[in-house]
Order: C-alpha cells, then structure tokens, then sequence
C-alpha cells in the first residue's frame, strides 16, 4: 500500500546520467541542486514562483527541440537532463544569455554595492565568456533614483529578473515595485505619473518626481537582498564597505517579538549593516525594514560611556568610576531596601538578563515588586500570563501557516509583528487561511490577509470574544488559532474571554507581545506573580523548588505577590517607595507618563541602566551604562516561546545587565539571618548572574515547576464607555516605525514611516464637516493632537490614532490609552500637537 | 714565501678598486636616481580639471597582500563632488609600516588612479607618520586643476567628460617624479600638460 504510495508520488528522471528519483512536480533545478549540480541562475529563487524570467539557467533536455528553463520546467518519468556540464547545447546557450544580460549592463562593478557579492559578476565570471562582442552604446538611465528614502534603484543594472517585484506582490503583498514598458525599454520602476495619482513631473514621464506612495512597504529592504545584481541598494549601506572588509555574525532582533534570524555586518566595530538570516521555522529568508535598518541607537552620539553619579551637593551629574558607582547603587538601594524598591525591566532584555532582575529583586532586594511592562497593562494580564502563557510553546510559525482559521484580537500583525503577518499571508496565498480580525477596523495589513472583520469598538472585545457566535464557530474548526496581542490587556475581560473562548472551541491560544524581550522576561520571572519558570509566588512549593535553585533559604523568597508597573510608579509617585530600579524603559511608554516622570522624581534613590540618555537617566541617582545588543550574547524568546539565542557581534568592554546587577549585589549590605552570604565574606550577595552562559547553566539545571498552574482569570467584561456629542472612543496601536528610543534619530528609516493620520468614520466626519486630509483635533483635559484625517469605515464614535508617531504620542499628550473618550473637533490648520 | 706573494695578492684587489668607479652615493647630497619604474610611494590622480581620479571602489585594498590600504567609500553630491561619477574615496590611507611595494594595487585600480612614484624617502621617526592619507598621496595640483570639490569641468557628460581628457596628457603628468627630479623636465610632457590645460 506504501509501496504504490510512494510509487506514484516519485519520478525517476537522469541529469548529467546520473539517474534520480525526485518528487512530481519538483523542478529541474531543485533536483540538480540536490545532487550537487549548480546549474547558474539568478531570477528562481526557492521562496519565490517560478517565473523562468532571466533564462540563464537553460538545460539540455533529449526531446524537447530547444533548450529549456530549469526553474520552471518540472520533472517527468524517464526525463533527460544535460547540463551545462555534459551538454554543449546548453552551455552555449547558457553563454548566449549572460552575453545578452551584460550587453547592456554597465561595468561599473568598482562602485557598485553589490561588488564582491554579486551572482551575475560571479556567473559571468564562471559561465560567462571572456570578451564582449557588443561594442554598441549602452541602455542608459538616471542614475540611482530613490524609490524610497531607503531603498535607491539604478535601473543600467538591472537585468529584469522580477525577484524584486515577485517579492512584492506574493510575499510582501504591498504592490510598490513592477515592470514598465515594453521591448528594449522594459525596466522596473515605481509608478509615479499623474495618471496613476502620483505629483509626477506632469509630462506623464516616470521620473524622480514626488511619488504618490513611495516604497511604502515594510518588507522593502528584502528586495535589496534577494537582487541579484546591485540594482536595488540599500541608502544606509551605500559605498560604506566591500564583502571582504566585513566580519559576519549570525544574531538575533532585538526589535519585536517575532524573532528573526539575522546577520550582522560589521567593519571595525561599527556594524554597518544587517541582513536577513535563514531560519526556515521562524523568518524564512525575511525581515521587515525595523530590523533591518533599525540599528544606528548603538552608535548614537548620546550614548553613555561611564557610569554617572548624581553629585549631592550640585545635584549634577559627574563621570563616575565603575567601583564608585557601584558602591553607591549598592548602598543606596540598601537603605532604601526597607522603603521598598521596584524594579521596571523593560520588555528589551535578553531573558539572562530578565532572569538578573528577576533574581536580583527577590535576593538582594527582597522584593516581588518587579514587572517587566512597560506599557498599558492589568492584574488581569498578570494572571492571564501565570496560567496560559509563561512555558507554554504551543503554537508555532508552523502551526500559523497549517492553520484553517485565524481569530486576531488586540494586534495588527503588519505594524506589531511583521514576520507573523508575513506568515499569515503565506497561508492567505497558499492554503486559504480564514482570518477573523476582531479591531475597528480592517487596516491595510488586515486587508492583504483577506481578513474579514468584526467590528468592535475599543473595549467590546471582550463581549465579542464571548459572545459572537461567528468567532466561535470559526475557532471550533480543528486547528484554528486564536491569536491575541498584548494590546487585549487594556480591556478589561479580554484576555479572561479569549481563555474561555479557547478552551471551548478547543482553538488553540497565542498571546503576541510586541517587544523582543516580552515573552522572555514572563518566563524568566519578571512579573510580580511569577517566579522564574512561571512558578507562581504565592505557591510555597514554587518557592521552594526556587530557593532550592538558588540556594536561600526557603522562607528567604518574599512569599506576598508583588506590585505590578502601575502601582510601582502608583507608588513612587505617592512617595511610598524607597526607590527605583530601572532598565530600558521610556517612560512616555507607560499608561501614565506624566505619572511615571513624577514617580521617577519622588522615588527616594533611583538606579537606571541604560544604553542611552533617556527621560529615565536624567532623573536617575546613578546611571550605570550597559551593552546593547550587539555588544553581548543572550536569548530572546519570540512570541512562539522558541529560544532565539545569539552570540556577540561586537566585542566590547560594556557589560550586560545580569554583569552589572551582580556587581551591585556583591556590594549591598546582607541582613544578619540572609542565607545567601558566602561563608569567607560578611558583607555582599552572591548572585551568579555575571556570566550569561553560567545564567544557562543554572536556568538549565532548574527541574520542570511541580507547582500546578493557576487558573485562567475570570474577569467580567466591563460597561462600554459612553461618547457624547463631539465625543468618539479612541483607538491606538503603535505604528512599525515610530518614535520608539531604538529608532530615533534614525533619519533614513524614518522616510519610510506610514504618515500619521487620525482615522475617523463617515458620522463623524459629517459631523465635525471634515473631509480626508483635513486637520482634527483629538484631545483629552491634558493635551491634544492634532492630525490630518483619514475617512475610514469604523464603528460610529471611534477615532483612530497611531499611539507613538510623530506628531501623534497618545500617552504623552493626551494620557490615556485605547478605549479611553476624547473629545474631537475639526482645526483650522493642520499643525502640530497643542 | 707563501704569505709574502699572498699579501701582494690580497692588496693587488685593494689596489685594482682604487682606479674603479666608485658605487659609493653621496647621498643624501646628490641622491640617486632610481629606475623609470622603480615602486616608490604611491600617487594618487587627478583629472585634468583637478578631480580625483580615485572612485574609493577599495580593488587595491582587495589586492593589497598586506592589508597596507584601508579605504572608505562616500557619496559624491552635485553640491560636493571630489570624482567623477557617483563614488569616492571618502577615506583613503596607505600604511608604509605594512606596503610590501610590490605593485598590484596599482595594476588592480580599475581607473588609473593610483600608480607608484619613484620617491623612496618614506623613513619616519613614528608609525604614526607612515599612514599616509589623502591629504599626502594626492597628486599636486598643475595649472589648470582646481582644488575639489567642484563640478565636471571636462563636460557634463561621462562621455564627454572622459573622451575629452584623452586628448589631453597632462593629468598628473610630473607627479610620478620625485620631487627633486620634477624641475628636470626631461621629456617635455610637463610642457604638453600645460598647453593642454
């Protein structure tokens, strides 16, 4: 039954005479591939249709009465196959292509980005004859014209293979990028005349006038990788080095929590540039242009270099040595020690290093006020966290491209997690993935994931979630995934209903976070109810098995559930906390930030670690600066829960968070009873966190939680905010490319930024008598923003607003978050915030 | 008797150099001329309105068994423009602590731009000195060039711009010599620069 199985899948076909046995429908190319033969080749490309548009990679088959395209011919029973290295046919006609493709290329290699790295130089180099025999004047063009602020074309070069333009319609699906004119003027080119609604030059040429949509894609930069010769370069990158300047380290992004594999470049310490790695099971051969380009924060001229000191009696800021700054953290959290600290993690740790904080608060601050968000968030979320997400991997990239049916609540993939969305577009194209988007509206990602909306106003989520019977009846198809994103945590009941839901129709659940250090920070224990491998706090035989791995005594773990961000800075602010421990963390991020900047003002001894100056170091008593990314090795776990370990790209003197925290606990003062004192010294605690592969190796070593996992939260949905006359319910998500601190400054990057725009629907622009484009003012009893506005389909009383764009920071402006009522009117002008 | 008729011997060569020509230099008083083609330190163009040949492609870098040749590339603007075309060397630096002087920068640059002098004077009391940038391999301005950055002067075309300078000798002409030996004007291709120009 195999046998026949198996018989009538395979074909047997000869290449070069060596006998085969390939898949039905496999390619020529692919199969040839596998056995070792390079047949050359530029427009096929594994992740991308055949297209057999460059014809370079022409074979010899017996009874075919010309050469044929090896990436689109498939294979057949008894098939044979001559390449280029027993067939002459094919080999001359190989040659016969790449005289043609470099009939009309410039040899400009010398200047030429791609120089050094380029499969057209390489394979006219080996397939390719010696001498020209066109001696005619070459195709000419404008040299590069920039089709986005990134991304610059130089169209002598291009050899119209179409990867770029494949890409962009069945990966990407942003339509940026395509084929013009006919014949010998054929050329790609981004559409910019009137007649497509560009402010072309009027002529109804295409040229470098104002493009309409320029390159508005997040996924732009893949263009530039997969070309094969140096038509698409990158702006950041250009004439910046040659491939053999540059040292390569496979790394991880620290950017958002979808956690692509990527490469690193780098020229004298300076990485100058990052590249796409391949991981089939997480980013395919993708990533989206914030990691690609988003990287300059590392070298930004604000960087701190030592640590600094606040000087008592000027209460300025001095250059501090290591071992004076360090003193002085240990002993001001010492004495503040019994006020109480609160440690903010920040969502961009490495989970070694969230595992030092985690640590560091329950030993040496005897604390479990520690939490890792640094967003708007609830009590709900915390316990949602403890049951159905901490050391869960459940649901992988896999599972989301196999999957019949997707329910999204509380995140826009496109803007939140590109490489997700990539992969529900994947299973959009291939396989008909259902996508249910549960928002106020169908953005423009929703759309090219034919996703069909239900509607909901910010806050009715968790209504819908427990009532519609559509959602249900979608999510009882076996294996559908209900994905929800950290935003659900802002209405209250959402995550509670999206767990019932899930264990009801048996769908299965994952939460996507929107920062690369979120989903690590859970399990490594930054969460004021959860200890390290999602143990819960309140647990005695959780903290056991902890004080046990961490060799303290068991009554020594602070047994009552901490305090979360909110009542952290809550509490600051009030005056009630001894003190501040903070990492990356930009306090505009929080729900409060005019809060938070006072509770960093009132807190008694405030300890920053930081890459950069920030809101926080500025009010901090001493600032301690520590490794970005590059300049360290370290995990991230991506939202899937898979482990994105990565090495260093740069070394570096700078030290990790989990270096700089030991260091701190080896200072600080011990009380008398405290296990933890190493026998030979009386003063300093051990904490084991300088090392992150010692940090491995303990976090290796800790045995599976016995402790059983809480249950789900059951929290009711809450009453619908009423919006009154001039009044509309405010919906948020951040934009990709923002104003976050890992972007700024970023000019280049910022040009390809989606512009910021206040969403409003129909009643409401017939109400305030608005037309698309013209200014709205949103505003709240703190501050008002003031945007152009976007006329689209929404729920009646909603208004839409990217939550920290330029000239849009909902949190700093206006103070509340999604689901929050402000007030609308339509402005004279449209300018900035008031 | 051996050693009598020995000595005579062993002063017979002492004596017969003392009628030869002496191989001795006076240096550094009259130094020596080395050979047409002998490598000294390097030289980089110009074109004959005074902008540099060199388009910062790093080929000699590449090339450079040493790893003596460190280069930047930078983007030439209409407002700054230092080459023709779209490309130059931002930075340019050859360390003659490392240079082997062996050649094959110069036989990789794909645009002439960098060739070898004869001046072989390049001892220094500190590594430091023997970075050489920019600012010490460029090749003088003649009369005629112009201290970039400015535009093309030869034609706004690349065609126009490279087809006219090759009626035109006199790009560097002189440079190659070192410095004592360029008031000889021995071949006169000095003259033709200046007539060109």
């Amino acid at each position: 039954m195999t046998d026949v199985a198996k018989q009538t899948n395979t074909v047997s076909l000869t290449i070069d005479g060596i006998p085969v046995t390939a898949e039905k429908g496999e390619l020529v190319i692919r199969v040839a591939e596998r056995m070792g033969i390079a047949i050359p080749r530029f427009c096929d490309h594994p992740l991308l249709a055949p297209a057999g548009a460059c014809r370079q990679c022409l074979v010899d088959v017996e009874g075919q009465r010309k050469p044929v395209a090896s990436c689109t011919q498939t294979v057949a029973e008894g098939m044979v196959v001559r390449t280029q290295l027993t067939s002459e046919v094919a080999a001359k006609a190989q040659g016969g292509v790449m005289e043609l493709l470099l009939a009309n290329h410039p040899l400009d290699c010398p200047t030429c980005d791609k120089g050094g790295e380029c499969p057209l130089q390489n394979q006219a180099m080996t397939n390719g004859r010696a001498d020209s025999r066109f001696h005619e004047k070459k195709r000419e063009y404008e040299k590069p014209i920039h089709i986005s602020s990134q991304v610059l074309l130089d169209r002598e070069r291009c050899i119209l293979c179409q990867r770029c333009t494949r890409f962009s319609e069945e990966i990407a699906g942003d339509k940026f990028i395509d084929l013009m004119d006919r014949s010998s003027g054929e050329q790609i080119n981004v559409y910019r005349d009137d007649f497509f609604g560009g402010r072309g030059t009027g002529d109804g040429q295409v040229g470098e006038g104002e493009g309409d949509i320029a390159f508005n894609s997040y996924f732009s930069g893949n263009t530039i990788q997969i070309c094969p010769v140096g038509a698409l370069t990158g702006e950041q990158y250009r004439f910046r080095a040659r491939p053999f300047d540059l040292v390569s380290t496979p790394t991880a992004c620290e950017h958002c929590a979808a956690g692509c594999s990527m490469r690193a470049d780098h020229r004298r310490g300076k990485v100058l540039r990052r590249l796409a790695g391949d991981d089939p099971a997480v980013n395919e051969e993708w990533n989206c242009d914030k990691g690609r380009w988003g990287f300059q924060y590392q070298v930004a001229d604000d960087r701190i270099m030592t640590p600094l000191l606040r000087d008592a009696a000027t209460g300025e800021f001095r250059e501090a040595s290591w071992s004076e700054a360090l003193l002085a953290a240990a002993e001001g959290l010492t004495a503040a020690k019994s006020a109480g600290v609160g440690v903010l993690a920040g969502g961009r740790l490495t989970v070694e290093d969230a595992y030092a904080y985690a640590k560091f608060a329950r030993v040496a601050l005897d604390t479990n006020d520690v939490d890792f968000r640094a967003r708007p968030l609830s009590a709900e979320e915390a316990d949602f966290l403890a049951s159905s997400v901490a050391g869960v991997a459940d649901v992988t990239y896999d599972d989301v491209e196999n999957a019949p049916a997707a329910v999204i609540v509380g995140l826009e993939p496109e803007e939140e997690c590109p490489i997700l969305f990539l992969r529900l577009r994947k299973a959009h194209v291939g396989r008909k993935i259902q996508v249910t988007a549960v928002a106020p509206f169908l953005s423009r990602g929703f759309e090219k994931l034919g996703a069909a909306l239900v509607a909901a106003v910010p806050g009715d989520e968790a209504r819908l979630l427990a009532g519609d019977p559509a959602i249900a009846a979608t999510l009882s198809t076996p294996g559908a995934l209900l994905i929800v994103g950290e935003r659900l945590a802002t209405v209250p009941g959402g995550l509670s209903a999206a767990a019932e839901l899930a264990a009801r129709t048996g769908a299965r659940l994952a939460w996507v976070p929107r920062r690369a250090g979120d989903r690590g920070a859970i399990d490594a224990g930054c969460l004021p109810n959860l200890l390290p491998g999602g143990r819960p706090v309140g647990d005695p035989a959780a903290r056991a098995e902890i004080s046990l791995a961490w060799n303290v005594e068991a009554g020594a773990l602070p047994s009552r559930p901490g305090r979360d961000t909110d009542a952290i800075v809550a509490a600051a602010a009030a005056g009630q906390l001894g003190g501040l421990l903070v990492a990356g963390v930009d306090p505009g991020d929080l729900a409060d930030p005019r809060l938070a900047d006072q509770a960093l003002d009132s807190a008694g001894f405030v300890v920053s670690l930081e890459i950069r100056h920030s809101a926080v170091t500025r009010r901090a008593d001493v600032v301690l600066p520590v490794a970005p990314a590059a300049e360290k090795s370290g995990t991230y776990l991506d939202w899937e829960g898979r482990l994105r370990s990565f090495g260093t790209v740069l070394p570096s003197t700078a030290m990790t968070d989990g270096r700089v925290l030991e260091a701190i606990a080896a200072l600080m003062d011990v009380p008398s009873s405290h296990p933890a004192t190493t026998q030979n010294r009386t003063k300093g605690i051990s904490l084991g966190t300088g090392d992150v592969m010692a940090i491995r190796r303990e976090l290796g070593a800790m045995p599976p939680s016995k402790a059983p996992r809480p249950a789900a939260p059951a929290v009711a949905a809450s009453a619908l905010p009423e919006a009154g006359q001039h009044e509309a319910v405010l919906a948020t998500w951040h934009h990709l490319i923002d104003l976050g601190s890992m972007l700024e400054g970023d000019k280049v990057l910022a040009g390809t930024a989606r512009p910021p725009v206040a969403r409003i629907g129909k009643d409401l622009a017939e109400a305030l008598g608005v037309a698309d484009g013209d200014a709205v003012t949103v505003g709240t009893d703190r501050g008002a923003i003031t945007l152009p506005a976007a006329v689209t389909d929404l729920p009646p009383r909603v208004v839409w607003l990217p939550t920290n764009s330029p000239g849009s920071t909902i949190r700093r402006s206006l103070g509340v978050t999604a689901g929050a009522v402000v007030r609308l009117s339509a402005s004279a002008s449209s300018g900035a915030t008031s | 008797m051996g050693t009598f008729t020995g000595s005579f011997k062993g002063f017979g060569v002492t004596f017969a150099h003392m009628f030869r020509k002496v191989i001795t230099t006076d240096y550094p008083f009259s130094p020596p001329t080395p050979a047409p083609r002998y490598h000294g330190r390097h030289i980089l163009n110009r074109h004959p309105d005074g902008l540099e040949k060199c388009i910062g492609c790093e080929l000699c870098a590449w090339a450079c068994p040493a790893d003596a040749i460190y280069v930047e590339g930078a983007d030439n603007t209409d407002e700054q423009r230092f080459s023709p075309g779209e490309r130059y060397a931002g930075i340019y630096q050859i360390n003659y602590a490392r240079c082997i002087f062996c050649g094959l920068c110069i036989e990789a640059c794909p645009t002439r731009s960098l060739t070898m002098s004869n001046e072989y004077e390049l001892a220094r009391d500190n590594r430091q000195d023997l970075i050489f940038t920019k600012k010490e391999l460029l090749a003088p301005l003649l009369p005629g060039m112009e201290q970039p950055p400015h535009p093309m002067r030869l034609g706004e075309t690349d065609k126009d711009y490279y087809l006219g300078a090759l009626t035109n000798p006199g790009t560097s002409v002189g440079a190659e010599r070192a410095p004592w030996a360029t008031n000889e004007a021995e071949d006169g291709t000095g003259q033709a620069a200046k007539e060109a120009v």
